[in-house]
């Protein structure tokens, strides 16, 4: 074996990469482990960005994954503040950016590099536009929303916009929602979960402006004074968050190499059942777009969990592609998705597939509304399930009725009998 | 092995439970993480290693 052979390379340095370089080392891997963010943190945790950093109830220190001693017990080759430029599949050579602007070979790469936050034209560089995707956007949204009696756009109405409204008006400022769908997280909710959702909204007081679309940002002096809707109509703001999804980060990925070794970049790195882009490179956590062995299709999971457990598939996988004897056969990642959104009091949980659904069935639990488990399939198959208010031990079983797509009416069934137990 | 659990970070999702049901519960109220056994026994290291890699709220630390 050459040097070469020795290094892994984990391109991403979030919760995915955390979990691969971790999974590396305690799985046996000995060699180098080369671990790249692009930001100057150490890893740290997203979904409270929008939620316990935006309000200010925890300081940014506290989402960090690991402490310094946790991180030296790994050995990496940690290089923070650094961007992957480019990667060769067949070489199997990652250039980096930065000072020494290195070329690595690498046995192996993981890339968990995440996504990048959409935003609308004409708006970089304006102050008062924010996104939300590191800690600094939600450092620096915080810090606006610090002053009282601010007005708050917010242009795009799913969880990341939905969850931010909450928060802005919780702490006492004027917010309008803005977003193409009917109602707040329609498109993974439906419409009659969403009907309620936007309900607790306007119950909070934000102003809801569904089926509007956003064009752009009025501003003036460089500064955002509002946004501009299709039909026209400028909501007047102060600030305005950009909550309009995300672009899967795989520049670096393009080149001849990639499409020597016929590599998918379509939507996301395109991989396998086994979390492979190609021999030698793996994908985990938003960035990667692979086939779903159970559900027979390809998926790209923007939520928490998938990142730690891709992470932890990928980089096993990726050691049994390289030794087979000393790591054992790959195994197919064929996970039950899990995500969480918290608004207001309200904590929603969802398991398997949900957007996109064909078809929504909402069993409610009561005279609370806001108590309720609801089923979402496609062509008379059940693949995700919903819980609001329900107990703990309710919401868990809810995860068995979609582990595989079940038929419809024996998921409704099974459904109604977890919520009645 | 040692587990520690933030409660606070705990966002009640119970996938602790469904991975590691002997060293992991949820409280009825809540749903907050109840942490049965904070050094457990070799055989279920692996399963509570991959309840903390998992854990959505990164609630879990665990340490050897």
């Amino acid at each position: 074996m050459t040097a070469a052979r020795h290094r892994i390379a984990v391109v991403g340095a979030a919760a995915a990469g955390l979990a691969a370089a971790e999974a590396l080392r305690r799985l046996g891997w000995d060699g180098v482990i080369t671990l790249v963010g692009d930001e100057p943190r150490p890893p740290y945790d997203r979904p409270p960005l929008s939620k316990q950093v935006l309000s200010g109830a925890w300081e940014p220190e506290r989402t960090t994954l690991r402490d310094t001693s946790q991180l030296a017990a790994l050995d990496l080759d940690l290089r923070l503040g650094t961007r992957a430029v480019a990667y060769d599949p067949v070489e199997r050579t990652l250039t980096l950016d930065g000072d020494r602007g290195d070329v690595l070979r690498c046995a192996g790469v993981i890339a968990a590099t995440g996504v990048t936050p959409r935003t609308l034209p004409g708006t970089d560089g304006l102050r008062g536009v924010h996104v939300l995707r590191t800690l600094d956007d939600a450092l620096a949204l915080r810090r606006r929303l610090a002053v009282p009696g601010r007005r708050l756009a917010v242009v795009g109405s799913g969880v990341l916009g939905a969850e931010a409204a909450a928060v802005a008006r919780a702490l006492g400022h004027h917010v309008e929602l803005i977003g193409s769908q009917a109602t707040p997280m329609e498109r993974v909710l439906g419409r009659e979960v969403g009907e309620l959702l936007a309900e607790v909204h306007r119950a909070h007081g934000v102003a809801l402006r569904p089926g509007r679309a956003a064009t752009g940002v009025r501003a003036e002096s460089g500064r955002a004074t509002g946004v501009v809707l299709t039909d026209g109509t400028v909501v007047e703001a102060d600030d305005v968050l950009l909550a309009v999804g995300s672009v899967p980060a795989v520049d670096w990925l393009r080149g001849p190499g990639a499409e020597a070794a016929g590599v998918d970049l379509s939507d996301g790195l395109g991989c396998d059942e086994f979390c492979a882009a190609a021999e030698g490179l793996y994908g985990a956590g938003d960035v990667a777009r692979w086939y779903h062995p159970v559900l027979r299709r390809h998926l790209r999971v923007e939520h928490r969990m998938n990142a730690g457990e891709q992470g932890l598939a990928a980089a096993r996988n990726l050691l049994a592609e390289l030794d087979p004897e000393r790591f054992g056969e790959r195994r197919p990642f064929a996970p039950v998705p899990y995500f969480w959104s918290d608004q207001y009091d309200l904590k929603l949980q969802a398991y398997g597939v949900l957007a996109g659904a064909e078809r929504t069935e909402v069993l409610q639990l009561g005279k609370d509304p806001l108590r309720l488990a609801a089923l979402y399939g496609t062509s008379g198959h059940a693949t995700g399930a919903l819980a609001i208010g329900l107990t703990p031990r309710q919401a868990r079983s809810l995860r068995g009725l979609v582990a595989t797509p079940a038929d419809w009416a024996q998921a409704r069934a099974r459904l109604a009998e977890a919520v009645d137990a | 092995m040692q587990i520690t659990i933030d409660e606070a970070k705990c966002c009640g999702a119970g996938q602790c439970v469904l991975v590691a049901p002997e060293v992991f519960d949820q409280r009825d109220e809540d749903g907050i993480v109840v942490l049965l056994d904070a050094s457990p026994a070799a055989a279920q290291h692996a399963a509570v290693r991959e309840a903390a890699t998992i854990c959505p709220a990164a609630a879990i630390q665990v340490r050897q």
